[in-house]
């Protein structure tokens, strides 16, 4: 039991740091267009997919592929936001967007199903079945070199954002979006790279996902956007920091649960956990009150 | 006889009108394919009414009814097998099922009312996975096996008829309570925490109580439309009635029509769910109905936010205006020149009939 237990532990974390950095690119997104891309879940197994591609007919090994699948998820997040998100106006704008992102998210679902057909896939490479023996349990490299790959892009973000002109200007854009128009920032293609950058992650996600989750088809999609959801909700909606703590706690939790109770009844106390703590703090853990309530 | 009242004339002789010929539409066309539609098709008109009643009114968006729609087929599904309940009592229990969503929807709304508009609309759909995982993993539920109607001995030829007038009846319910609470004090306080919360509080509405008692008024109509759902398909399994198309249809509807206006959500469920059966069974796969749906809602919130109802009472309106406009300077060249601004705009009345 308690080697078992070390090792939901150990999965949890390292698992959780993916989610994490999915995570992350959900809550920037969020903090800069004040709206929630429901199509984050699906761009996660495009991603995979992607992935799936590129290692399957053109032999590419999976890390190597994300040279070519990260700036293709940034263009089509690019492409979501100038097409779907910039053309909404008016009073209902932020409902609209979450409306106009699910309806993305199931036109591609339904292509991706049209494509690979309801079948689960996984990726495949030696590092996904292979690895050290560390506290009497194998444990594969694609995790510690997902969970290493995951810490050093949440770095670079963080890196990008406090560190960079370009990174000013999306912090300004989050406090004040008028004040930002007004010392001069272009928004609305601050708004537009953002996006880009938020659904780029997938691309990292996803591989890592479809190589350490239980394989993946178009279906998966729904369980990652629930766990995504809840966790920038409990986090805090718009802080980073707290979509990674959040991640890293919910997927750990999650592991344990499924070792010590049933895997069936992990999710449940994954979304339990949410509720009873919206219940005590609407806002989230690390959530700033929002000044209007709207 | 003022203008007023005879225009409430002619709408009231086509809504009677309307009535009689849903009441003899079976009778007519006794084709089974059409019916089923018919009936499929005033299961979502009462869903989509029972979803504008509490998320068009009070603006607040729920993904989530999914959870009352399968609380309630669960619930009616559940005790006509435990009390083996037969014949045409079986519709008796709707309202059990009602209830039973009703139930639902108080923990449920104290907890995602709290929060802000669209943090509420992530909260509905958590909350309706939580549910459905429940339905998948409880041993009551019958897991992803569901639970299946008994046998019922009607006759094949009218099968679906008494499924029909039932739906007819939830159907002309639903749209009943969305006419009283439209046109009630408790609906003018929906629509005033729509425009603005903060100052509907400060005019004294109790915001939370007005939410949560319209949403489980909603919630307890949707938990029927689930029920008379479960007897008419015959069966409920955990994708089913906890279905995330079911939550993205109904609110596609209410949009397409009119958000938050009475008629919009009738029409949007005409049009769209004879359309989604129609592709059922013309595309033996679910994808292309599926990719289908998106396309149309990407296109309503990107050309018609607002909905047809009331795009099309504006555009109707504008060219009275100018009608008059042009008619008047004829009559004497003095005629004051923002006749036009007398338009009532719906934008700030929130939303028309």
């Amino acid at each position: 039991m308690g080697r078992e237990l070390t090792e939901a532990i150990v999965d949890g974390i390292l698992g959780g740091g993916v989610y994490a950095l999915m995570a992350v690119g959900l809550t920037l997104i969020f903090g800069v267009l004040d709206i929630i891309n429901i199509a984050q879940g699906i761009l996660v197994v495009l991603g995979a997919y992607l992935s799936y591609v590129l290692s399957v007919h053109l032999h590419l090994d999976l890390f190597v592929g994300l040279l070519v699948t990260v700036p293709a998820m940034f263009l089509v997040g690019v492409a979501i936001q100038w097409a779907f998100i910039r053309p909404l106006r008016g009073r209902e704008r932020t409902s609209m967007s979450l409306l106009a992102t699910y309806a993305v998210a199931i036109i591609i679902e339904g292509v991706l199903y049209l494509i690979f057909g309801a079948n689960v896939d996984s990726l495949n490479a030696s590092y996904v079945t292979q690895g050290p023996k560390i506290f009497g349990f194998y444990l594969d490299y694609i995790y510690i070199y997902g969970f290493a790959l995951a810490v050093l892009l949440v770095a670079g973000i963080y890196y990008m954002l406090y560190r960079t002109q370009f990174g000013r200007t999306i912090r300004a854009t989050m406090q004040d979006q008028t004040a930002a128009r007004i010392v001069g920032i272009n928004v609305n293609r601050v708004q537009m790279l953002t996006f880009g950058v938020g659904v780029a992650v997938t691309a990292v996600g996803g591989m890592v996902f479809g190589a350490t989750g239980g394989g993946f088809n178009p279906n998966t999609g729904y369980d990652l956007i629930s766990r995504l959801l809840a966790i920038i909700i409990l986090g805090g909606m718009g802080s980073i920091a707290g979509a990674m703590l959040a991640a890293i706690f919910m997927i750990t939790l999650e592991a344990v649960v499924d070792v010590l109770w049933s895997p069936s009844w992990s999710v449940v106390v994954f979304y339990g956990a949410l509720v009873l703590v919206l219940a005590i703090r609407p806002q989230g853990v690390l959530g700033k009150k929002a000044a209007r309530a709207q | 006889m003022s203008r007023l009242s005879r225009s409430t004339l002619i709408r009231l002789g086509g809504l009677a009108v309307l009535l009689v010929i849903a009441a003899i539409f079976p009778l007519v066309i006794t084709n089974a394919l059409y019916t089923q539609f018919a009936v499929d098709t005033l299961i979502f008109v009462a869903a989509v009414t029972a979803w504008n009643l509490f998320s068009g009114f009070s603006g607040y968006i729920s993904l989530g009814h999914a959870v009352f729609f399968g609380v309630g087929a669960y619930t009616v599904g559940l005790l006509t097998i435990h009390w083996k309940v037969i014949g045409g009592t079986i519709f008796a229990l709707l309202p059990l099922g009602g209830l039973a969503a009703a139930v639902v929807a108080v923990p449920f709304g104290l907890i995602a009312l709290r929060v802000r508009r669209h943090t509420f609309v992530v909260i509905t759909i958590a909350i309706f996975f939580i549910f459905q995982l429940m339905a998948y993993n409880f041993s009551f539920t019958g897991g992803n096996q569901g639970i299946s109607t008994p046998f019922f001995l009607w006759t094949a030829a009218s099968y679906n008829n008494p499924f029909y007038y039932v739906g007819l009846i939830l159907a002309v319910g639903s749209v009943t309570a969305a006419w009283l609470i439209r046109n009630s004090r408790f609906g003018l306080q929906l629509l005033a925490i729509r425009d603005d919360e903060d100052r509907a509080r400060g005019l004294g509405v109790r915001t939370m109580r007005v939410k949560l008692s319209a949403f489980v008024i909603s919630g307890f109509i949707t938990g029927m439309v689930g029920g008379l759902w479960w007897f008419f398909i015959g069966q409920a399994l955990p994708e089913t009635v906890f279905d995330p198309n079911f939550d993205l249809s109904v609110a596609l509807m209410g949009f397409l029509g009119g958000f938050g206006t009475l008629a919009g959500p009738v029409l949007g469920a005409l049009v769209l769910e004879p359309l989604q059966q129609w592709e059922a069974i013309t595309f033996t796969n679910g994808y292309v109905a599926e990719i289908s749906l998106g396309a149309i809602f990407l296109l309503v919130i990107l050309f018609l936010p607002r909905g047809v109802i009331p795009t099309g009472k504006e555009l109707l309106t504008r060219w009275q205006a100018m009608r008059e406009r042009r008619r008047r300077p004829a009559a004497d060249g003095t005629a004051p020149p923002a006749s036009g601004a007398t338009v009532p705009s719906s934008a700030q009345t929130g939303g028309v009939r």
